[in-house]
């Protein structure tokens, strides 16, 4: 099932306003993907594995991803410090385990899961829809909002639809199998999805247009930015500008 | 397929964002109000149908789908797919907000040269409709894992054996892809045409 499994919540992270957070999420991220050096990586880290601590998480969940993030993280351990070139550590058979190689896997999972987390703890404490219309009022083009919300709406229909057509074929005994009934059962299943959204959509549009829709959602939701807010903004802005500077300074 | 965050340098994320921004532009510019509901609808039942893992042996692969939403949506395949790719970040993070631009030229791109290839071949009723359906699951899939792996490849000399590695993982989805997208055309055609000629 499709949930936000982190979207609700009264913590002093879930409170902070949702542009903040799509501004800090997007600097801090990019911040993080273009430092090379380890102690502003692992101030990053520090920073993002706080968040979602005062975000009060459920930290089994988010273990859980974490998991799942860091076993492609594991593939390229295997990888990397054999196909990097540089000074060899250590010889195995015909391989060579080289130092750059090494580093680069450290530095790649120091970057990946301190994204990973801030995005967990800035991005997925708010809905879609919040997210929605915090672009918006970031200026992101309107008809991409618009086309976000939509989708957004109508993922949890769209899979109640995809959930019950895999209940009907399961009921007239369709198990799945490499062989080509199954793929053509599959491709069969995904058109009816995709025809039963198209008849979805022509309904939903014209429901809009009955309505007076003019291109536009308009958000009942004022989004004020408080003190609070300012203290937020300053603290990020002091450890990134820090990150930055200790990136900076190594580069001079 | 998305490429996680973390890995790729700086110039290369740019690159793929400014791609992309480009690309969405051009979709969105393509798409006005009254198409809007259709392509977000699509959008989404994409997200699901991605969620859908086939057998294949012992193990499972999941379907990217790129191919057949370009051939339904033409240019406006590129917002949907960056939508939905966002989504995906938002709701399980998979990939983030620094890879969105990479991972959305690694799925629209595909989507939107299938589109102008095989788009008019794949209407067809006859047996080079059905060839040209199933390129269009097939070829999608490997422009995608071939923008991938070039991506990969700029930024490091190192990430050469992942790429190929990558590259080759794909080949079976590459066929099965091309398979399912192949019966799917010809469900529509039989069940509802008009999605497949929206010009």
């Amino acid at each position: 099932m499709i949930s936000e499994d982190f979207a609700v919540g009264t913590s002093p992270v879930h409170r902070i306003d949702p542009r903040l957070r799509v501004v800090a999420a997007t600097v801090f991220s990019f911040l993080c993907a273009v430092c090379n050096r380890f102690e502003p990586l692992l101030l990053c880290l520090v920073m993002a594995a706080t968040l979602p601590l005062l975000a009060r998480l459920e930290l089994r969940r988010v273990l859980r991803r974490l998991l799942l993030v860091n076993g492609l993280i594991l593939f390229l351990w295997a990888v990397l410090p054999l196909t990097t070139g540089g000074s060899p550590v250590l010889n195995i058979g015909p391989a060579v385990v080289t130092k750059e190689g090494l580093l680069l896997s450290a530095r790649i999972t120091l970057k990946s899961n301190a994204i990973f987390l801030a995005l967990i703890a800035l991005m997925a404490t708010q809905s879609v829809g919040t997210l929605g219309h915090a672009l918006n009022r970031l200026k992101v083009p309107g008809k991409l909002v618009h086309l976000l919300l939509i989708t957004y709406r109508y993922v949890f229909v769209l899979e109640q639809e995809y959930l019950r057509l895999v209940r009907a074929a399961r009921v007239r005994c369709f198990t799945p199998q490499t062989r080509i009934h199954t793929y053509r059962t599959y491709a069969y299943l995904i058109g009816m999805l995709f025809v039963r959204a198209a008849v979805r959509a022509e309904r939903v549009h014209q429901a809009m247009i009955c309505r007076g829709f003019s291109g536009r959602f308009h958000s009942l939701k004022e989004f004020s930015f408080t003190g609070v807010d300012f203290a937020w903004a300053a603290i990020i802005a002091i450890v990134l500008l820090a990150a930055g500077w200790l990136e900076w300074i190594a580069a001079i | 397929m998305h490429i996680s965050e973390g890995i790729l340098s700086g110039p290369v994320l740019l690159s793929g964002a400014a791609l992309a921004a480009v690309g969405t532009g051009i979709g969105l510019k393509s798409l006005d109000y009254d198409r809007i509901a259709r392509a977000g609808i699509l959008a989404a039942s994409f997200f699901v149908a991605s969620l859908i893992h086939v057998p294949i042996g012992p193990s499972s692969v999941h379907l990217l789908l790129n191919g057949i939403v370009g051939l339904l949506l033409g240019w406006g395949a590129v917002p949907a797919l960056l939508v939905a790719l966002l989504l995906q970040g938002v709701l399980f993070q998979f990939g983030g907000i620094t890879t969105l631009g990479v991972n959305t030229v690694i799925m629209a791109a595909p989507a939107v040269i299938a589109y102008y290839l095989f788009g008019p071949w794949a209407r067809r009723p006859d047996a080079i409709g059905m060839a040209a359906a199933f390129l269009v699951g097939f070829c999608s899939v490997l422009l995608s894992g071939v923008i991938a792996a070039a991506a990969l490849m700029l930024t490091g000399e190192g990430f050469l054996e992942v790429a190929g590695l990558i590259l080759a993982a794909h080949i079976p989805v590459m066929v099965i892809e091309g398979i399912v997208t192949l019966f799917c055309v010809m469900f529509l055609r039989k069940v509802q045409p008009s999605l497949l000629d929206h010009r």
